[in-house]
């Protein structure tokens, strides 16, 4: 891919990415975030960080079914990071605007609240992810630990979607989409070793 | 989309309520002129109106329409009213989708007239009332009252009704019926959004009889002195001011009286989140958070949170219903 393709997509990601925060930002600014502005920033920035997390979960297989498409792999650590940065901001205007920064009140529905529970435990699986991203980090963990390491960006991704859904009233099936995405990525990755060990086998026979 | 919801309307073209009377008035006051002026073709106008009426149900919207109404003693004073945008752009109607912001977009597809609302169970005779007799049955008060929903937000609204004990009257129950169920219209032609849910339709609600008959419970048929627009649970529907929101049924078709507790729809989606009674309760958590405080919408998002009342603020007027109920267990 020419250099300048790469930098144009990178610009074109990033903006995408950062979409919602800026409209967020510019509706917070202008008091035009609705009739309930909070609801609209938690999930607004809930729904961007599962959506984030199961794209840059979609661009392995990508690149292993439609080996032209390698170049995918720049950005799949962009993607990742704006998850987090997503998911942070969700966890943040929970602290302040549901909470209110009140400790007790915030222990109370860690302790109480399973989805609360689940929530806290998707930000905290993505935390050391998003620690170890810099090249640094690759560096000094190596290769392998790494890559066991960012494994648990699976756990994770289950474990969001299960916030979410015990977020949701039962009987809302708001959840659906986002989780079968996420069905069909996970599913693929049993048919993904397969794939590759069928390609490698006849050049070892 | 790749990512983000669509945004809300900007403030900037939000009607005021004032230039929004405006614009109602001088519509209407055109219509009438325009009638006098011309009779002959005004008639003609008017059929072709009302040919478009049968292609656009929106066209035949009553919403909007002025209602002749009287003040109550039994309106809340003192605080802020929510705006008719906010009131209408902010719906849990799940039939019509279960964004907020979808009920303000699809409802309009809701027939409501002709309109009647069946009467049957435990009652002397089984009757059936058109929309236009309820409407005229008594007097429309103006009530302003807190409305505070199980998801933490609340609102205050003007409606317009009269006590649904006016109406209960009129159905003449029987010594038996114990409790009233509402029933809420269910088309899943025109509700197509319903079957996004897994719930099970029509979406029904309940009230012991006591409850029903308290004068607070308001039959409404309107809000902000107009008719109510279709998404906020038009041609009629219930508001019990203490308890939370989803047990005030939209667009009741049926009235049944019982003698036992009914079935209703949130209760039987989940049963440990949603009780039959539902007062508002700032004591007794919802599993998934606290209720002991909640935010108002259409205050900005650094706004305090408020503070929930006993009985959303209500108790003096109903405590007395539930003496000697552990309300914890009866949630």
């Amino acid at each position: 891919m020419k250099r300048s393709t790469l930098i144009l997509l990178k610009t074109l990601t990033w903006a995408a990415c950062l979409g919602p925060a800026i409209l967020l930002t510019y509706q917070a600014v202008t008091n035009t975030l609705g009739p309930d502005p909070t609801a609209n920033i938690e999930l607004t920035t809930g729904y961007n960080t599962l959506l984030l997390l199961i794209l840059s979960l979609a661009i392995t297989p990508l690149r292993k079914f439609v080996p032209r498409l390698g170049w995918l792999i720049k950005f799949r650590r962009l993607l990742g990071l704006f998850a987090f940065f997503y998911g942070t901001l969700h966890m943040l205007a929970y602290v302040a605007l549901y909470a209110g920064f009140n400790v007790s009140a915030m222990l109370d529905d860690i302790a109480k609240r399973k989805f609360i529970t689940m929530g806290a435990a998707t930000w905290l699986l993505l935390l050391p992810l998003a620690a170890t991203s810099t090249n640094w980090a690759i560096r000094k963990l190596g290769g392998k630990n790494w890559n066991r390491l960012h494994k648990l960006v699976y756990v994770a991704a289950v474990c969001g979607i299960v916030h979410y859904w015990w977020q949701v009233k039962p009987g809302v099936l708001a959840p659906m989409n986002l989780t079968i995405s996420l069905a069909v990525l996970l599913a693929l990755r049993p048919v993904l070793v397969w794939w590759q060990r069928r390609r490698v086998r006849p050049v070892a026979a | 989309m790749l990512i983000g919801k669509p945004s809300d309307i900007p403030s900037s073209e939000i009607t005021p309520r004032d230039a929004y009377e405006d614009y109602v008035n001088v519509r209407r006051s055109e219509r009438r002129s325009f009638l006098r002026g011309a009779v002959a073709a005004g008639a003609a106008a008017l059929g072709a109106e009302r040919l478009g009426e049968l292609f656009d149900p929106r066209i035949g919207a009553l919403a909007g329409t002025k209602l002749d109404t009287v003040k109550s003693p039994l309106t809340t004073t003192g605080e802020d009213l929510t705006s008719l945008n906010d009131l209408t752009h902010y719906n849990n109607f799940y039939e019509f989708g279960v964004q907020k912001n979808e009920p303000g977009q699809n409802a309009g597809a809701l027939p409501t007239r002709p309109w009647t609302v069946k009467v049957e169970g435990k009652v002397k005779t089984p009757k059936t009332f058109d929309i236009e007799a309820l409407l005229k049955l008594r007097p429309l008060e103006d009530r302003v009252y807190r409305h505070r929903c199980v998801e933490a937000w609340s609102m205050v609204i003007p409606w317009v009704g009269y006590s649904l004990s006016e109406f209960i009257k009129q159905c003449e129950p029987l010594s038996t019926a114990k409790y009233v169920q509402f029933l809420s219209y269910y088309d899943k032609k025109v509700e197509k959004w319903a079957s996004d849910t897994s719930i099970f339709w029509p979406y029904s609600e309940g009230l012991r009889m006591d409850e029903a008959m308290h004068p607070l419970t308001l039959l409404t048929f309107g809000l902000y002195g107009e008719v109510l627009p279709n998404q906020n649970g038009a041609p009629v529907r219930i508001a019990v001011p203490w308890k939370y929101g989803f047990k005030s049924a939209k667009s009741i078709v049926t009235v049944r009286f019982l003698d036992k507790q009914p079935p209703t729809t949130w209760n039987d989606q989940g049963p440990s989140e949603y009780g039959f009674y539902s007062n508002v309760n700032p004591t007794v958590d919802h599993p998934r958070w606290s209720q002991k405080t909640e935010r108002r919408i259409g205050l900005p998002f650094y706004a305090q949170r408020k503070t929930t009342l006993m009985f959303n603020g209500y108790a003096d007027q109903v405590a007395s219903l539930y003496t000697g109920m552990d309300l914890r267990r009866n949630f």
